[in-house]
């Protein structure tokens, strides 16, 4: 089961992860970051993640640390 | 179970980016560290900055870097070069810096086929200093000091940053690329590493214009942001590699 590595620490609410991910597993979270507004959670109950990274690439603060397939 | 995603060594481990939220200043700073992690070459980098929201690369990356007047990193990397050519010297440069108050030191470094690359960050605006008019702001955008949009009449015309570098004879290699989609981003990628290989190679200057948005200062969502990047600056701007010695 693939998976990411999150740092909401780093998350600027952005919310570019969210189109990025094809299987919609990035959500808005009910915690709030550093900007003020809702962070992103990872959302894979099901097992879905195919550690495509596109995420990752997308995140352009870092808070994608790591991804493993 | 493999890492198939890490962060470069190049960045520090505890490094937070301080760009406004969406801003692709991380994305691409985030690939130009892969690209110098994957050449080998971290604990033989300089760089050399420049003055705009580019330069922060310095409060991120684990490297030696020099602070540069506005537009003459590319001088200055030229100095470094030649008296170290055993260093991997790069700029890492906003529209503004490369190709407004420095386009007269770019376009002798290409044209001199300095062995050093240079990314310029084409973000259509002098983004740290609030928005104000660049070389590459489009027809009709309206910015701090283009208020009823950019005319041709009064202004002129945006410049094509990547397609001059291509005609010097002394690049190696030049290439415009887009950070709008995950697409893109894995091909801007490939190209910064190209523009560090020619460089590693002793083939000539390596250079990569990177459309990259500014949603603070367009005022618009990171979303609608690289929908703008798409809809109107990649049909102004085309993609692609405008010039490439390695390839016949
Ligand atoms: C000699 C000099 N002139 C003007 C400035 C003011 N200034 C600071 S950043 C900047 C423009 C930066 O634009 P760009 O290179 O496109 O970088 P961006 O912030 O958009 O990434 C200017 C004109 C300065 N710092 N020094
Ligand atoms: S002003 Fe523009 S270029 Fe500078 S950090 Fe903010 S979004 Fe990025
Ligand atoms: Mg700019």
């Amino acid at each position: 089961m693939a998976y990411i590595v999150l740092d909401t620490k780093k998350c600027k609410s952005c919310y570019l992860c969210l189109d990025a991910c094809p299987k919609g597993l990035i959500k808005k979270s009910s915690e709030t970051g550093m900007t003020g507004n809702f962070v992103v959670e990872f959302d894979d109950k099901n097992g879905e993640c195919l550690g495509c990274k596109c995420c990752a690439l997308t995140c352009p603060d870092l808070a994608i640390t790591e991804v493993y397939k | 179970m493999q890492q198939v995603f890490k962060l470069p060594d190049c960045i520090k481990k505890d490094a937070k980016f301080t760009f406004c939220p969406g801003c692709d200043h991380g994305v691409a700073l985030r690939l130009l560290g892969d690209a110098i992690d994957e050449c080998g070459v971290r604990e033989d980098t300089i760089a050399a900055l420049c003055v705009g929201c580019s330069v922060f690369l310095y409060d991120f990356y684990d490297i030696d870097c020099l602070e540069c007047p506005h537009g003459r990193a590319t001088a200055e990397a030229t100095g470094i070069k030649r008296a170290r050519p055993d260093k991997f010297v790069f700029t890492y440069q906003g529209d503004g810096d490369f190709a407004a108050i420095g386009f007269a030191e770019s376009i002798y470094t290409a044209t001199r086929g300095e062995k050093v690359t240079s990314i310029c960050i084409n973000n259509t605006t002098y983004g740290m200093t609030g928005g104000q008019m660049g070389p590459t702001t489009l027809l009709g955008q309206v910015t701090t000091t283009t208020p009823f949009g950019r005319s041709a009449e009064l202004n002129g015309y945006p410049m094509k940053i990547a397609e001059h570098i291509a005609l010097c004879d002394g690049t190696a290699f030049s290439a415009r690329v887009s950070l709008d989609s995950v697409a893109n981003i894995i091909k801007a990628k490939q190209a910064i590493k190209k523009a560090c290989e020619v460089q590693i190679k002793g083939l000539g200057f390596g250079f990569v214009e990177i459309l990259s948005s500014c949603p603070t200062n367009w005022k618009m969502t990171p979303q609608e942001a690289h929908r703008h990047i798409r809809e109107k600056m990649i049909p102004v701007f085309p993609l692609g590699v405008f010039k490439d010695v390695t390839k016949g």
